[in-house]
């Protein structure tokens, strides 16, 4: 089956695994700015790393046929230092008219703190002021629900469009306060910290497909790239119609990205 | 799939996964030391607890979620004095 995978750090991961992805029926993926697994030294290292996610991973990702958007920002764990965020905040209009620029994201919280919570909204303001769509990190473990109901607070105080704004990362406790609240929402397979395929399934299952992505959020860290086959498999186990598998792991991505202007998704199915 | 499928399927693995639990938890009591008073053997004995209890709705996981989760304040922007945007 034909997929995409809305979140995945390509930058962080092998060429085999683009090769092992298109194997497997990825078509597309979309890489939100993140954090590199230490703090960088300078605003102009961002530069480097949006010259990165913008001209450099497009190539390599063309090679094996899939698509490559990503999403441009200061990440969550870094936005504590606000001097060096507002540096960035500056660079990133630079790069928003890059052909494969989706939006605003990763941002978000980490550990919920007010550093974080003041980056986050300028990141909204930014958002705004160039029509961006936004795409929201959600904090790991015991403080996933407390960051996700304060970026909930936060995204109310913004007039921007919901359906422009997914909230990732969600879990059994997060993903009904998001998806009443008329955002999409994301969830994320990964070991041990976050949801797995059987998990993801049954939320799919509680809270219908609408508004709902999956994705594998590989990175540099113990991951799986090839997470949302694992979702497909579990899935058709269980008995679900192709069409609502489909829905999730293709359609859904394409639609909440089909609300920027460069997604420029091409057909598999008419290639 | 009804129920006694999804059973069918699943024993094993949720057989495997208790013993899991109950072999880390032997672990813990068996060596030196003393943790009885460390809050998180508390979140897991709920944790349990809430396996254990019955649910007319069944929402065991999220209510897990919620027990392992920090209480969530809706008057966070004080602490922090950053005044709401709207
Ligand atoms: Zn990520």
């Amino acid at each position: 089956m034909y997929y995409i995978d809305p979140h995945l750090h390509m930058v962080s991961r092998t060429t085999d695994d683009y090769e092992t992805l298109a194997k497997m029926g990825c078509v597309a993926i979309s890489e939100p700015a993140f954090w590199a697994g230490f703090d960088r030294g300078s605003g102009e290292s961002f530069r480097d790393y949006f010259r990165q996610l913008t001209e450099v991973e497009p190539k390599r990702a063309a090679q094996y046929g899939i698509q490559h958007f990503t999403w441009l920002c200061i990440n969550a764990k870094e936005a504590e230092d606000v001097e060096l965020s507002r540096e960035v905040l500056k660079i990133i209009p630079e790069f928003l008219d890059c052909p494969n620029v989706l939006g605003i994201g990763e941002i978000g919280l980490n550990k919920n703190t007010k550093n974080e919570a003041i980056i986050f909204q300028e990141h909204m303001e930014l958002a705004i002021a160039h029509q961006q769509q936004v795409l929201i990190h959600t904090p790991h473990l015991e403080d996933k629900y407390q960051g996700t109901r304060m970026i909930l607070d936060m995204l109310g105080e913004h007039s921007i469009d919901r359906s422009r704004v997914l909230v990732d990362h969600v879990e059994e406790h997060t993903v009904g306060p998001v998806l009443e609240a008329g955002y999409w929402a994301g969830m994320t397979l990964y070991p041990v910290t976050k949801c797995t395929p059987s998990r993801a399934v049954d939320i799919i299952e509680r809270h219908g497909a609408e508004r709902l992505c999956v994705n594998s959020a590989g990175d540099w860290g113990p991951s799986k790239p090839t997470a949302v086959p694992d979702l497909v498999l579990e899935m058709r186990r269980r008995g679900h119609k192709e069409s609502l598998i489909k829905k999730v792991v293709y359609d859904n991505p394409r639609d909440f990205f089909s609300q920027s202007k460069n997604f420029n998704l091409e057909n598999p199915a008419q290639r | 799939m009804n129920s006694n499928e999804i059973l069918d399927r699943e024993f094993l693995e949720i057989r495997a996964k208790i013993l899991e639990v109950a072999a880390a938890l032997d672990r813990i009591e068996r060596a030196e030391g003393d943790v009885s008073g460390d809050p998180r053997m508390g979140l897991i004995a709920d944790a349990i607890n809430i396996i254990a209890s019955e649910h007319s709705d069944p929402i065991r996981a999220e209510k897990i979620q919620l027990l392992f989760s920090r209480t969530y304040d809706e008057q966070w922007r004080n602490e922090f004095s950053i005044a709401s945007r709207s």
